[in-house]
This record gives C-alpha cells, sequence and structure tokens, in this order.
C-alpha cells in the first residue's frame, strides 16, 4: 500500500531548506533545466563533434577541454533521480505507468507530454532558468527577475488551462 | 562565512558530490510533496489541488527568511549568493512559453525528472521533450539571441526597485502568502475532484 504524500507545509519547509543549503555551499540556488541542457550539449558533442565545435553556442561547454556532463547542474539532476527514488521507494510508490486521466488515450497523454517538455525547457532556457532555478531560487534572493519569471509561468498556465482541460479534468 | 565556495576551491570530485547531494535533497522533498504526481500539479490550475503554491511559497519564504538570518548572524555573506540577472522580455516570454509547456505536459523540469525517477513514463516522454527543447533552443539561437538579450536591466532585487527594505518585502511576502494559502485551501473545496484527487 503506498503511503500518502507529506503535508505541503512540511515538505515545502524541506525543500525550503535544501535550497538554502544549496545558497550556504556554494552560493547558488537550485535548477533543472540547467542539467537537462548540459545533458543535450554532452549528447551533441558525442554525436557530431564537428557540428558541435563549430557552433558558437555548442562550443562554449567544450573550451579547454571541459566535458560538459561533469558539472554542477548535470550531477544536480542525477541527485534528483537518486532522491526521487529514495522517495518513491521508502513511500512504496515504484512503478512504471503511464499517468493520465481516465478519459484520454495513451498516446495522447505521451504526445502532449512530449510537446510540454518541448515548450518548457524552450522558455526555460529564453528565460535563463525554469521553475526551480529562476522562479523559486529568484524569489529566494529576491530577484526581480524570478518574480517576474514566476508570475509569467503561473498567469500563462492559468491562461491556457481552459484549452487543455479535457486533458485534466 | 558562507557561501563556503567562495572561501575555499572545491577539488572537482566535492564540487560534483555537493551538487548530486543537493540534487538529491531537492528530488527528495520534490516526490515526498507529491510533485512526481502530473495529475496533482495539474490540480493548480484547475483548483482541485494547490499543493503546488502551497509548497513552492513555503520553500521560497524559508528560504529567504533563512538566508537573511544567516547573514544577520554572519553566517552567510548574502553578496556572494547569485541573483539572476534581469532581462525584461526573455523572463516575460520565456515565462509564457513555460506556462503553456506546464499546462501541456504536466510538469516542470524540476518535477519531470523527479516523476521519471519513480517509473512514471509520462515524465520521461516530457524530459526527452525537454531535451529535445533544449536542442531547438541551441540550434535557433542566433535567431533569438537580440530577444534574448533585450531590455537587460542588471541583477535587480525587487525590495530595492519598490523602495523597500528586504525585511519589510520579506514580511509583506509573508502576509501575501498566508493570504494566499487560505484562498488555495478554500479553492480546494469549492473545485473538488474527488475522483482524481482519490486517485493520485
Amino acid at each position: 500500500m503506498k503511503k500518502k504524500y507529506m503535508n505541503p507545509y512540511m515538505a515545502g519547509t524541506m525543500l525550503g531548506i535544501v535550497l538554502l543549503a544549496a545558497m550556504f555551499f556554494a552560493g547558488r540556488g537550485l535548477g533543472a533545466s540547467g542539467g537537462i541542457k548540459y545533458c543535450m550539449v554532452s549528447a551533441v558533442g558525442a554525436i557530431d563533434n564537428q557540428h558541435a565545435m563549430d557552433s558558437v553556442y555548442y562550443s562554449k561547454y567544450f573550451e579547454d577541454g571541459k566535458k560538459p556532463v561533469k558539472s554542477w547542474l548535470a550531477f544536480e539532476i542525477f541527485g534528483i533521480v537518486a532522491g526521487g527514488f529514495i522517495s518513491g521507494a521508502v513511500s512504496k510508490r515504484l512503478k512504471f505507468r503511464i499517468e493520465k486521466s481516465p478519459k484520454i488515450s495513451n498516446s495522447r497523454r505521451l504526445v502532449f507530454a512530449f510537446l510540454g517538455g518541448v515548450f518548457f525547457v524552450y522558455g526555460a532556457q529564453l528565460a535563463r532558468g525554469c521553475t526551480s532555478g529562476a522562479a523559486l531560487s529568484g524569489m529566494a534572493v529576491l530577484s526581480l527577475a524570478g518574480f517576474v519569471t514566476m508570475a509569467a509561468i503561473f498567469g500563462s498556465a492559468y491562461a491556457f488551462a481552459w484549452f487543455f482541460r479535457k486533458n485534466w479534468i | 562565512m558562507g557561501p563556503l565556495s567562495s572561501h575555499f576551491i572545491f577539488p572537482e570530485w566535492l564540487e560534483l558530490l555537493t551538487a548530486f547531494l543537493i540534487g538529491t535533497g531537492f528530488g527528495f522533498s520534490l516526490e515526498q510533496a507529491g510533485f512526481s504526481s502530473s495529475r496533482k500539479l495539474a490540480g493548480m490550475f484547475y483548483g482541485y489541488d494547490t499543493t503546488v503554491i502551497k509548497v513552492f511559497f513555503t520553500a521560497a519564504i524559508v528560504a529567504l527568511t533563512g538566508s537573511q538570518i544567516m547573514s544577520y548572524l554572519g553566517w552567510l555573506n548574502l553578496n556572494q549568493v547569485y541573483v539572476n540577472e534581469f532581462y525584461l522580455s526573455a523572463s516575460v516570454i520565456g515565462g509564457v512559453i513555460m506556462g503553456a509547456g506546464f499546462i501541456m505536459g504536466g510538469f516542470c523540469p524540476g518535477t519531470g525528472i523527479c516523476a521519471l525517477s519513480i517509473g512514471k513514463i509520462d515524465a520521461m516522454v516530457f524530459v526527452a521533450g525537454g531535451l529535445a527543447g533544449a536542442f531547438l533552443f541551441a540550434e535557433t539561437y542566433p535567431l533569438i539571441q537580440n530577444l534574448a538579450d533585450a531590455n537587460y536591466k542588471g541583477p535587480v532585487k525587487i525590495n530595492e526597485s519598490l523602495g523597500l527594505s528586504p525585511g519589510l518585502f520579506t514580511f509583506l511576502l509573508v502576509a501575501v502568502a498566508a493570504i494566499m494559502f487560505r484562498i488555495a485551501e478554500t479553492a480546494e473545496k469549492k473545485f473538488a475532484q474527488p475522483a482524481i484527487t482519490d486517485e493520485v
């Protein structure tokens, strides 16, 4: 029997302490989309090295023999996988499945999941951070960018919610 | 004294280990909060589950007040902590694109990675889409570089642009959060979807 989720205010406090630890140890916030970018850059470098070296965008991640996957942001997301897995194991929630509304098909759920990922990370590269790196970590250091990004993400999701309601309710 | 990284040069293995452990705490907290479930996250935008705002604002306030107390006690030099650079156009347009992705995919990047770790196949597909999105950005970067760099304002702090002290702004933010938490609790009753919340 799977366990119930933690009280949200408790879980939020725990998350805030983790963010505080990142500030104390490394002088930085939390992040997720950046790690995805580093993994992608690393893959491009492995698959088409010439293309990566010719590009202004990719080549800066390989300067001085650097390996993009051996970076703070990439290791942080490897940690997210480990931490999520530990939590899922402790609370008996480990299971391969597609989570979706019973009103939609598996393929519809997966198509929208893929598109959502494309949009989210594209937007995060433009805004220089996602919900964690820009919004949450930004707000914790009183950055105006953090508050504006947070308002834009949530405002936009509410504005579009009506169009995608069939997927969820 | 903190951040420790401003005093010591960490060897690479220790820096990467720290990143991994911070990430582990991050992923554990997200999963315990229930952010490994897209239907729970999406509840925020239909009112039936408002865990997102409760966890998000609680975390921001804990880190914000905690860092200011640590700064006051001399344990953390806030001038050495990264403050996000503000590119007005990119923040707004990027945020709008992210919001659209949120409601389509049901995850943000952090929660998507967390959810794939417990076996959610939709989250694996979301993160694959995320890799594609990062690739698309890299390939289209020359086209949107001007937009990405437009209206640069520097690492602006919100309290300074409002002419408030950090302490007063934090106090006001806590008050606003308390009101939002009340509204959120009411919304969950009004827009309740027991069929969904019992299942997730």
